[in-house]
């Protein structure tokens, strides 16, 4: 049983995979936002074994460059989250359904 | 002593992230993505790439999480939400299908091609070499460097005997030094937006519009919001209103 | 038993590991693990004692006395009664977390004391010691990402302090607990740019490359880097660790506890220890960063050298935690938005204005430019951008106080 760069392959898409139907299924804002934190994960994992098999460190640049934008885009969507929740409490993601407001 | 350690770490991201989807409490999610970033974090490290592992517990699991974790308890969006609703008839069975459909799909590509569908050839630019057999303080015994593909025959000045974190900065700053510099500025638009966005509105706010709600339960939706003068949080009637919506 | 391929990832730099990973590697990690830990364990009881004994001393009272000779033992009574006392959970709270946070807390304080080089002799030697035949470093554990791994640790301590206020299910713990999570993300940043001043010195991220880089006594970071970045890793990390004067978290409210008021018993105590073991440990890492580590002359016995190493070390810390204690005698409580002034309009752009011009002296040096000319340039530099960001602040509060009225 060795290991080869397949089982890591399988267990991002697992991830990922696991990451959309959590995206589909939950209403919870924020959770959806975890989701898709998840899937980029999932694909940070995908690059970093790619780059490992191809012994290219341009696997690991492109991971570097993901974690940079996931972490501008919940510093953007989590403010964006706060402006909408501050005004209405309970708020699911099926209630922001307009673009007013 | 590899494969040991990709099935646990393997097992704890599987874990984190059905926890992650399964949890009714928004924390417990959070914990959850926090495991599942560990574990993540740990198969980095199985593949030679330390610095990212580092900067993945930094960055991912010591910041953005917290600020999850941050709007959570700010919020108070910590009521539990109630899973058992569905919103839309037959959303959860569709989802299940898209989700096996895409991991079907991307299991099959993987286990059908030869090395797991790595389709380039290998680098002759940006080598990334075994760094932490050939570091400079340890002296390269035969066994630790000949598993190690074309180490020897690349010779970008002074890519071999560098740590990681060496031929990730080199690359980074020669190679892809323009995309470095754009995300830096990505990261200085994101802080303005995030500032802009979060502040308290001054003044009169539009008065709030009416939101249908296509759920499954109370049809009392409609009229539910009164308009908010001063942008406080939504009054006691609002939120009464909102939580009568949720437990129907 | 050996092993027929050894573990790549984690081989790292130790020379115990250069031959394999076998059972002898094995045993002596291990041993090293239990030695850290029961020497960790034992420090904190002592700094816990000491800290009551020099407060006592500097605020003229006895300080713990009964206990075992000096009150040495004042700290295992104490555990020793904490230990019996009920153990309270709160009803509205969440159980799980509320359980789990103390372990947040106490795990990356210990982890972090594995990367710091306790001993050595770095002048006569490159700082390992032989024992049976076995080369090793004098820490638990020499990563090539050493320095990264303690900000990592110190960044899911936060998890420990948010989690208890949270889960206590009561206001005033998650409004200290909030606090002290802004309190500690904001100083991590001023951690992290001062400690990259020292990186551009050493050049290496490994924590006993960091102190082998030091090994000549007059090659301290202290003085390489200039005294600033240390002075603001000093400040940042007693803000981390929420030490007095930035101890509003703790003793915010006076009477309740902050983020552990609704904590007893065993729960309360590993907090304590925690936060103890957390101010052992950030004193060892500032050693290992600007003092040099075990660095220290060794006038005879050179050929034990390496307890030389201990002994320097040893001393190097108490001094680090006599400075903490007698920052808590001294120095008057920040108020939450003095502090958060300090963090962010003080500490981050000197920090990172010092790295700057460190670096340009750096690229100065390498490029073969006149060093005088480039260091006036950037010094003078950084000098105009602290004078303009001053001059922003100030027209910032004076607008936002005309706006509101001023308080």
């Amino acid at each position: 049983m060795e290991l080869t760069s397949t089982w890591y392959l399988v267990l991002a898409a697992i991830l990922f995979a696991i990451g959309t139907v959590g995206l589909l299924v939950r209403r919870n804002p924020l959770v959806m936002f975890m989701c898709v934190e998840l899937m980029l994960n999932a694909v940070n994992l995908t690059f970093v074994t790619f780059g490992a098999e191809l012994n290219d460190i341009g696997g690991e640049i492109s991971v570097f460059f993901v974690l940079v934008v996931a972490a501008a885009e919940v510093v953007v969507g989590l403010a964006i989250i706060v402006a909408i929740m501050r005004r209405r409490s309970g708020t699911t993601a099926d209630d922001i359904s307009v673009l007013r407001g | 002593m590899e494969l040991v350690v990709f099935l646990i770490a393997g097992f704890f991201a599987i874990l984190g992230a059905i926890g992650l989807i399964a949890s009714r409490n928004p924390v417990h999610s959070a914990l959850s993505l926090v495991m599942s970033l560990f574990a993540v974090a740990v198969l980095f490290l199985n593949q030679d790439a330390q610095f990212l592992a580092a900067v993945q517990v930094i960055v991912y699991a010591g910041a953005i999480v917290v600020l999850f974790l941050f709007v959570i308890m700010l919020l108070g969006v910590d009521e539990s939400e109630d899973l058992s609703i569905e919103p839309i008839a037959g959303q959860r069975p569709v989802a299940l299908l898209v989700g096996i459909g895409v991991l079907v799909l991307s299991v099959f590509f993987v286990a059908v091609s030869a090395d797991g569908g790595a389709t380039g050839a290998e680098s002759l630019t940006a080598p990334k070499v075994d760094s932490i057999t050939q570091s400079s303080t340890v002296s390269a015994t035969e066994q630790l460097t000949d598993d190690v593909p074309g180490a020897d025959d690349e010779q970008v000045d002074g890519a071999e005997n560098d740590p990681n974190i060496n031929q990730l900065g080199r690359a980074l700053f020669t190679d892809y030094v323009f995309a470095f510099e754009v995300t830096a500025l990505l990261l200085t638009i994101a802080v303005v937006g995030a500032v802009l966005l979060a502040r308290k509105p001054k003044g009169e706010l539009a008065p709030m519009p009416d939101i249908v709600v296509r759920s499954a339960h109370s049809p009392s939706s409609t009229s539910s919001n009164s308009p908010d003068g001063d942008g406080e949080v939504a009054p006691a009637d609002d939120a009464a209103a909102a939580s009568t919506e949720e437990t129907a | 038993m050996n092993l027929a391929s050894l573990y790549r990832p984690l081989v790292a730099v130790d020379p115990l590991f250069t031959a394999g990973v076998g059972l002898e590697e094995v045993l002596i990690v291990a041993l090293k693990v239990v030695v850290a830990f029961t020497l960790l364990l034992v420090s904190v009881m002592l700094m816990i004692w000491f800290e009551r004994k020099l407060h006592a001393d500097m605020t003229n009272r006895v300080g713990p006395n009964i206990a075992g000779p000096f009150g040495l033992l004042q700290t295992l009574a104490d555990g020793i009664k904490l230990f019996f006392k009920e153990d309270l959970r709160p009803a509205a709270g969440d159980k799980r977390v509320f359980g789990l946070a103390p372990y947040l807390t106490l795990i990356p304080a210990f982890l972090m004391f594995t990367v710091v080089p306790v001993g050595g002799d770095f002048h006569n030697g490159d700082g390992t010691v032989t024992w049976f035949g076995n080369t090793t470093h004098l820490q638990v554990a020499d990563p090539p990402i050493g320095i990264l791994f303690v900000l990592a640790m110190s960044s899911m301590a936060v998890y420990g302090i948010m989690l208890a206020g949270w889960s206590s299910g009561s206001k005033y713990p998650l409004f200290g607990s909030v606090r002290a999570s802004a309190q500690m993300v904001s100083y991590e940043a001023a951690l992290g740019l001062s400690l990259v001043a020292v990186l551009i010195k050493s050049g290496t991220l490994s924590t006993h490359e960091i102190v082998a880089s030091q090994a000549d006594g007059w090659n301290w970071n202290l003085w390489v880097t200039g005294f600033i970045p240390f002075i603001v890793f000093m400040i940042a990390s007693t803000a981390e660790l929420n030490r007095p004067p930035f101890d509003l978290v703790e003793a915010e409210q006076e009477i309740v506890g902050g983020f552990h008021t609704e904590y007893s018993s065993i729960r309360f105590s590993l907090f304590f220890l925690g936060e103890y073991m957390n101010v052992v440990t950030m004193s060892g890492v500032m050693v290992t960063l600007f003092f040099g580590g075990p660095d220290g002359p060794i006038p005879f016995l050179t050929s034990l050298g390496w307890l030389w190493g201990i002994f320097w070390f040893v001393l190097k810390v108490v001094a680090f935690c006599f400075t903490f204690i007698w920052f808590r005698a001294t120095l008057p409580r920040f108020r939450y938005d003095q502090l958060m002034d300090l963090g962010w309009k003080l500490l981050i752009p000197l920090s990172l204005g010092w790295l700057i011009a460190l670096a340009s002296l750096d690229l100065a040096r390498s490029e073969g430019w006149n060093r005088g000319l480039v260091g006036v340039i950037a010094f003078g530099g950084l000098v105009l951008m602290g004078l303009l960001l001053n001059a922003a602040v100030n027209a910032g509060q004076r607008k936002r106080l005309a706006g509101e009225g001023v308080d």
